[in-house]
């Protein structure tokens, strides 16, 4: 691991990155950088490529071409060592993914028993920690299914936050939930933000990435369209972000 | 019509009847370890990323599962004893017995390895879990849990099929039951007598399961479903 | 005697496994048109009917294939019955697949969605017509896969009929052995034979299972 230079390096850094599936490119030279406590929101309409760019940074998806730094990893070269990488990258998906079989408090301790290797008593108090922070604490020994999505979704977010990542990462977090349980997962990213965690979130909620997001990337097939602080989403320069801004919902 | 049965005169031998059955729960027992160890093994094998383990447990797999245990178990026993092995017949029965039901657990437990989400994954790879972590507790366990009922069934026919031990004279259950019917000329009423005896023991497993289930997944116990 | 495997020797094990055909199609027919009232039994309307189809099940479910062979063969031999090796085997296997078959017939026709059972209601039809035109055609789809995997099962099975004598393919491998005493090859081709028998079944169920889409596991005895 590289450590930070004397100008503080980015915290994850995309440059020129390109990626197929098939004859589809879908990521056509991305080039983006987010500083330490720094908010990053990918919008896009679907099939711009966002989704994809953000499970780049964690290599769930392998880039054709470019560079991808995440905390000192190299993440685009073959031999980079992805158990390292994911213990500096939480990531948090639209679908929850909390594993059924273990109560809340399991998802939580299991990797911080199994990978950092903490001790039992430990990880019980990182698990309520955690779950304190998303205001789950009395859930702690329910089982997923006996959760609302939103709850599900903060158990989720709790899960990642107990690896003490130096980044997150947000797939679309609130697309799977029903209008009036994203408000509470909402309100805990923007309690992680207000407390200076580094960030990337691809979104669907103009209001919520104009009022949290110190930076937006607007994603065009495959390329970054626009960026630009969270200003741009009433003021755009290109027409497309104005269309898209124009037909997505910008409340607040 | 003079037919007299006479059930005392065969109840009379009960302590061979019941050194018959616990060999066959024994037989059983670790048939299904060993089988259950195999199996999964054999299903993750199915999964790699090797062609040559990949196709090899196929093989295995479909050949077990479309040959008569019987022929398995003289094939197993001839072909020890021809490269020099003497075992001992519960030996040979429990390696054909295990050989058997492996072929079987695999394809339940393959089935149930595939419907495990690929989110599930993704999230434990996400909390850089290992591959071996991943596979013990994102996808064997809760897979273990899903296919459970069917490798109960499973293991309940491989106890009634352990009866065919009797023919390499295994001192099973069947075989105790030949030698008595063979002393009291009495076959109709201990071949009634091993019947009930053989379903008692399916009970009693199918019990055993169920309560290692409530042990084993605690989530259905919990949450009162069913198993 | 000793001497090599010879056209002879063939010869006979190809009619040995003629006749496991011939008691797997006993077998099949027997059991399926018992199975098949097992199956509606199990759903019968009255309760005794239910219960007593279900005890049936049940006990056969919970006891050997080799243990009901025996006592159709020397059982019933030792109260005065004398009957046929084929005989008894046959009636074994009819008993055996009847319980297997007609579960498996059951869960088919109970899987026929709910939706379909209250329109047949709507229309008026009685209740064997509502079996006869709207369930059944569609339990048939539903149980083919299954029926078509346990026909392996049903092959396999018939090898215990060498156990009372009866000359199958597996018995007929027996007395190939005595006398040439190869037990290792000749049971080696033995297999062979029931593999060419079960595979393309196997092959087959697997191919109508994915066809329609549902990932069920075959639950096989031996």
């Amino acid at each position: 691991m590289q450590q930070n230079a004397s100008p503080p390096a980015p915290i994850v850094s995309l440059r020129d990155v390109q990626k197929s599936f098939g004859s589809l490119r879908v990521l056509d030279g991305v080039s983006f950088a987010v500083e330490r406590g720094e908010v990053l929101a990918i919008i896009g309409r679907s099939g711009s490529g966002k989704s994809t760019a953000l499970r780049c940074i964690d290599r769930f998806e392998k880039v054709d071409r470019g560079e991808i730094v995440v905390c000192g990893h190299r993440v685009d070269l073959p031999n980079v060592d992805l158990r390292a990488l994911r213990q500096d990258v939480g990531i948090v998906f639209q679908s929850y993914n909390l594993f059924p079989h273990l109560t809340i408090e399991q998802n939580i301790t299991l990797a911080p028993r199994s990978v950092k290797r903490m001790a039992a008593s430990q990880t019980r108090e990182l698990a309520h920690k955690v779950l304190a922070q998303v205001g789950l604490e009395e859930k702690v020994h329910a089982y997923p299914e006996q959760l609302s999505g939103g709850q599900q979704q903060r158990a989720a977010i709790a899960r990642s936050l107990a690896m003490q990542p130096k980044v997150m990462l947000f797939d679309e977090v609130t697309s799977a939930l029903d209008p009036e349980l994203t408000g509470e997962v909402l309100k805990v990213i923007e309690q992680l933000a207000a407390d200076g965690m580094t960030m990337v979130m691809v979104t669907h909620e103009m209001g919520f990435a104009k009022s949290i997001a110190d930076r937006i990337v607007f994603m065009h097939r495959g390329k970054v369209h626009e960026t630009g602080p969270a200003s741009i989403l009433t003021s755009p320069k290109t027409p497309e972000l104005a269309q898209f801004v124009g037909t997505g919902n910008l409340k607040s | 019509m003079g037919i007299e049965l006479d059930f005392p005169a065969v109840l009379e031998r009960w302590p061979n009847f019941l050194g018959g059955a616990v060999l066959t729960l024994e037989l059983a027992l670790f048939a299904t370890v060993l089988g259950a160890l195999l199996g999964t093994l054999a299903a993750v094998g199915r999964g790699t990323h090797s062609a040559l383990i990949a196709r090899a447990c196929k093989v295995y797999v479909e050949a077990i599962r479309n040959t008569p245990l019987l022929v398995q178990i003289f094939l197993v026993y001839f072909g020890l004893a021809s490269i020099g092995l003497k075992l001992s017949a519960f030996t040979v029965a429990v390696a054909a017995l295990t050989i058997n039901v492996g072929a079987y657990t695999a394809e339940i437990m393959r089935a149930g390895f595939e419907a495990i989400p690929r989110g599930q994954i993704e999230a434990a790879e996400g909390l850089a879990l290992s591959r071996v972590q991943i596979y013990w507790h994102i996808i064997l366990l809760p897979a273990v849990e899903r296919v459970y009922p069917a490798l109960t069934s499973q293991f309940v026919l491989l106890m009634l099929a352990s009866s065919i031990c009797s023919q390499i004279s295994a001192e099973e259950l069947t075989a105790v039951a030949n030698y008595i019917q063979s002393d009291t000329y009495r076959a109709f009423e201990t071949y009634i007598i091993v019947a009930v005896i053989y379903i008692i023991l399916s009970l009693v497993m199918r019990a055993g399961f169920w309560g290692l289930g409530l042990v084993l997944f605690p989530r259905r116990r919990r949450l009162g479903t069913a198993l | 005697m000793g001497g090599h495997l010879n056209v002879n020797h063939l010869l006979f094990l190809g009619h040995g496994a003629l006749w496991t055909i011939g008691l797997s199609l006993i077998a099949l027919i027997g059991g399926g048109i018992a199975g098949f009232a097992i199956a509606l039994a199990r759903i019968s309307p009255h309760k005794s009917v239910r219960l007593l189809s279900a005890t049936y099940v049940q006990l056969i479910q919970g006891t050997p294939l080799l243990v009901i062979l025996f006592l159709g063969y020397f059982g019933l031999a030792a109260i005065g019955l004398k009957v046929s090796p084929l005989a008894a085997a046959g009636a074994s296997l009819t008993l055996y697949v009847a319980a297997y078959l007609g579960e498996i017939w059951r869960g088919s026709i109970q899987s026929v969605p709910k939706p379909q059972w209250e329109a047949a209601e709507g229309l008026a039809l009685s209740r064997t017509q509502r079996m006869m035109k709207v369930i059944l055609p569609q339990a048939i789809r539903i149980a083919t896969p299954p029926t078509v995997g346990f026909m392996v099962q049903i092959i396999k099975n018939t090898s215990l009929a060498s156990v009372v004598g009866f000359v199958e393919l597996m018995r007929s491998g027996q007395i190939v052995n005595n006398s040439l005493f190869e037990p290792f090859a000749i049971y080696a081709i033995i297999a062979v034979v029931y593999f060419a028998m079960c595979y393309p079944l196997s092959l087959l169920s697997q191919r109508l299972e994915r066809r329609m889409g549902r990932g069920m596991v075959n639950l096989a005895p031996a």
